[in-house]
């Protein structure tokens, strides 16, 4: 059994310790708020924090992230309104939504780092595909999510 | 149970006066009780007043969403449809995915994708059009796709409202003893100005399910609507921000206890599994099971990564069939030798073409390529199946639940009464996800588990290498100017498979036939321009490679091949590419008047910083008019950028404004990854692409500014999810041209030396 800290609860798991934190977190634990979308870390769609920073999951090794704080989509605010999803439903950013979990889990996480990123910023750090084109928009929703975060 | 008093006869006398001639949606199937399917969702508390709108005695109003949500906003725009007649807000509605019912039928699609529905040959006048409505009736079949949602449930849609609303003051009326002509619906309830009685449809539903439904309802006028041409916020969202919204890779079947399948299959397009060494992982931890599934095998496990691991140690032996020398190479070489040997099938033939090519002296000719494309939708392919006695349910992101049924039906081996399809929503569709290969093979392999369901989930290894690919295609032209700058003939030859012909074999082994198919020749036969000579011919190739429905299908392509060759003309010719269009757009006023306004929105003619280009392409699929600019740099390493793209789309009435423009950003985004990366190539019979590191997206970085405006119009009702798709590429390759003099004639782009 490996222990692992997922949205501030402890849980016990039973997999093998090579066992890709995504597939622990969806079929394991049950959070399929998370998505898997290529497998070798190409897409984002997997986004999780650990320790606060953003990984794509589908190639952590749960062994990895043992005694790490794991937050994933559904821990992320407690009702749905962190700042960054305000700004995704204001904006309507999504499309099909697939790839949103891990595209707010990124951004989430850059705004913690760089509260105020400029577009160019924006295009080094998020690099996660949405195969619905909502990129428009989720720049805009970045720097609404950002005027919102420095306002709260 | 609540009651259900809505008798067949009276509904089918409804459906029969309230389609009219036009048939849309209401029951054309005559001996089926419509609105049966949907009483059979009845919660206790809730009352179903016709087959799409129900309401309960808390004030929920649920309405039923014969197409699948893929991320084009349909679950909000039907809703807005309804909530217009029956006077609520689009809040106050919640929508559900349909049952699986005749009357819930996409008759739009049917119509516009099977052959002899040909608009091009006089479409509907014709005696085939009118055989396949005959066969679209009997066939009856819920599918997605086509850009064809709204314009298949608009009318029945709102009917269905204006149903409910009418039976609900019938019963208010009654209620009140006053006549039903003295009251009126507003915000939820029904009132009587007269006397100032109002009471809530919540309180009124319950008798106003025993009232007689109406015969003939009367719509809105344009200027009345208060919902459809407004923007309000999605219904889907919220969910798809907190990660709640359930995509079928998280179907759980009711918590029984799950099994995962992953598979090897054969990498050689028609190969078969031969043999395997189950041996080799037995004793592998949670590994249940080992199936073939004919192209390749299944391990069954209790985790997905169980199972994966699994089959990746499996050895497993293939037959790889008749196709282990197929290449892309020889694929392009048969088209050329089809394209310069056989006789095409004509769909326009103005004119005398081959006389006037013949005589001119100086004749315009360019041949243009595209490759093969996968879909990768975001979501990877999967399907999660319960076999059990004579019962099979599913549950699978689909765009065609009619199908699933059928084909969850025949491989399950039950009586179609005991099959249940569960479509919940597509993380993406593009047209893949109106094949049956992952039902057919979820169900395959449940059928082995002893009742255990199991959900089968593709890597995206596995999709890409095992889709059913946009074609490929090759296209010859060849025109002639005359001395005045216009075009006097027009030339083009298409050689590529035909879709409809690969869609229909794959369900139907012995009803696959050479037959006019529009997907050939879609946005080539078509196009607006006016040539006194004008020929346009397909030659139908066959090849092992399965072909599908691909975002804008035929147009993807075609738009491409003939907005360049526009633009090579109006080079040729020294002319404007925007006025060169001009004058050959007689008599064609509504693409007249997006090419104009594209031209003052996008600046064209206007001084551009050093170093900038502007393309121009225009293009109308599905009903509607979309014309893009763009604008880009090219560096002296041919770094490419594209800066903005402007849009201007016509496509008639607009129920939505703010999802048409996501429709078209969308769209413009999904033909760019196309255009800079999309190419799936074939060597010794295989795919050799597999995942996004060599079938890569535009992301980010690389996704220019887009600007999009509506051209409002009088048009008839257009489709928004496909016709942004097509000009992007021509739009992007015109500009190439203008800045850098290279004429780019085939796809993508990265293979001409480009890097984006």
């Amino acid at each position: 059994m490996l222990k692992l800290s997922i949205n501030g609860q402890t849980t016990d798991i039973d997999a093998e310790e090579d066992t890709p934190l995504l597939w622990v977190l969806r079929d394991t634990v049950g959070l399929t708020g998370t998505k898997f979308g290529c497998g070798v870390a190409a897409c984002g769609a997997c986004t999780v924090h650990v320790d606060g920073e953003a990984v794509r999951s589908c190639v952590v090794p749960v062994s990895d992230v043992i005694g790490s704080e794991i937050t994933t989509i559904e821990g992320l605010s407690p009702d749905g309104l962190d700042p960054v999803q305000v700004a995704w439903i204001e904006e309507q950013v999504p499309q099909c939504g697939y790839c949103q979990s891990g595209m707010i889990m990124a951004v989430s996480s850059l705004l913690r780092d760089n509260p105020s990123p400029t577009d160019a910023d924006i295009d080094d750090a998020i690099t996660n595909i949405c195969r619905c084109g909502t990129y428009p928009r989720i720049r805009k929703a970045i720097h609404l999510a950002a005027k919102l975060r420095a306002e709260a | 149970m609540a009651k259900f008093k809505f008798s067949r006869r009276k509904f089918l006398i409804a459906g029969g006066l309230v389609g009219g001639g036009l048939a849309i949606g209401f029951g054309f199937k005559e001996d089926t009780p419509d609105a049966a399917a949907f009483a059979e969702t009845m919660e206790d508390g809730e009352y179903v007043l016709n087959a799409w709108v129900k309401i309960a005695k808390s004030g929920k109003i649920t309405v039923a969403v014969p197409h699948s949500e893929m991320g084009q906003g349909i679950y909000t725009a039907l809703s807005m449809l309804v909530a217009e007649e029956l006077e609520v807000d689009v809040a106050a509605v919640t929508p559900e995915q349909a049952p699986i019912a005749p009357v819930y039928a996409n008759f739009t699609a049917i119509m516009d994708s099977l052959p002899f529905s040909d608009g091009h040959h006089k479409g509907e006048a014709t005696i085939g059009a009118w055989g396949m409505r005959k066969v679209a009736n009997l066939l009856g079949v819920q599918v997605t796709g086509g850009s064809t949602s709204v314009r298949n449930s608009w009318e029945s849609m709102q009917k269905a409202g204006a149903m409910a609303r009418e039976m609900l003051i019938a019963a208010a009326a009654q209620l009140w003893q006053v006549s039903p002509g003295e009251c009126r619906a507003e915000q939820g309830h029904i009132v009587h100005p007269a006397s100032g009685k109002r009471a809530s449809y919540a309180d009124l539903v319950e008798s106003a399910a025993d009232m007689e439904p109406p015969t003939d309802v009367t719509l809105k006028a344009a200027s009345l609507r208060k919902v459809i041409g407004t923007s309000p916020k999605r219904q889907d969202i919220p969910d798809k921000v907190t990660g709640k919204a359930g995509f079928g890779l998280d179907a759980t079947l009711y918590n029984r206890d799950l099994l995962y399948a992953a598979v090897k299959l054969c990498p050689v397009f028609g190969g078969t599994v031969r043999s395997w060494d189950e041996d080799a992982i037995r004793t592998m931890p949670g590994v249940r099971k080992v199936v073939s599934v004919g192209t390749g095998v299944a391990v069954v496990a209790d985790s997905f990564w169980r199972a994966k691991k699994a089959v990746d140690a499996l050895p497993v032996t293939f037959d790889e069939g008749d196709n282990a020398n197929l290449s892309s190479e020889g694929i392009f070489q048969q088209y050329r030798e089809s394209l310069q040997q056989e006789e095409g099938r004509s769909y326009v033939d103005d004119g005398d073409t081959n006389a006037a090519l013949a005589k001119a002296g100086s004749v315009l000719s360019a041949t243009y390529q595209v490759p093969f494309l996968a879909h990768a939708c975001m979501e990877p392919m999967n399907c999660t199946a319960f076999v059990g006695e004579n019962e099979v349910e599913v549950s699978i992101p689909n765009q065609a639940p009619t199908l699933m049924a059928w084909f969850a039906e025949k491989t399950a081996d039950v009586d179609a009464e005991n099959v249940t399809v569960h479509t919940p929503y597509l993380g993406g569709g593009f047209g893949r996800r109106a094949e049956i290969d992952l039902v057919v093979m979820a169900v395959t392999i449940a059928k082995e588990t002893n009742g255990a369901p199991v959900k089968l989930i593709w890597t995206r290894e596995n999709d890409i290498q095992h889709d059913m690919y946009r074609p490929a295609a090759l296209a010859e032209f060849k025109a002639v100017l005359g001395a005045d700058g216009k075009a006097e003939t027009w030339l083009n030859r298409v050689a590529s498979p035909s879709v409809t012909r690969s869609f229909t074999e794959r369900m139907l082994p012995w009803a696959g036939a050479d037959m006019p198919d529009n997907t050939t020749a879609e946005g080539a036969a078509d196009i607006p321009y006016q040539f006194p000579n004008k020929l346009m011919e397909h030659v139908p190739v066959r090849t092992p490679v399965p072909v599908g429905y691909w975002r804008s299908v035929g147009h993807s392509y075609n738009a491409f091949f003939t907005e360049c060759f526009m633009d090579e003309m109006a080079h040729a010719a020294g002319t404007d590419p925007v006025d060169f269009r001009l004058a050959h757009l007689e008599g064609q006023s509504d693409f007249t008047a997006v090419l104009k306004k594209l031209a003052a929105a996008s600046g064209w003619g206007q001084p551009l910083p050093a170093g900038r280009a502007r393309g121009i392409a225009l293009h109308e699929s599905f009903g509607s008019i979309v014309g893009q600019v763009a604008e880009i740099s090219v560096d002296a390493d041919k770094t490419l950028t594209v800066h903005k793209v402007t849009c201007v789309v016509d496509c008639g009435t607009v129920v939505n404004p703010d999802t048409v423009r996501a429709q078209m950003e969308s769209g413009i985004v999904f033909g760019l990854s196309a255009a800079f990366y999309g190419e799936i190539t074939i060597e010794n019979g295989r795919v050799q692409q597999s995942n996004f590191p060599d079938y890569d997206m535009v992301r980010l970085a690389n996704c220019p500014e887009i600007e999009v405006h509506i051209a409002a119009s009088g048009r008839p009702l257009g489709g928004i999810g496909e016709p942004g798709t097509p000009p992007i590429a021509p739009a992007v390759a015109n500009a190439l041209f203008a800045a850098t003099g290279e004429r780019v004639r085939s796809l993508p782009l990265t293979k001409h030396g480009f890097s984006v």
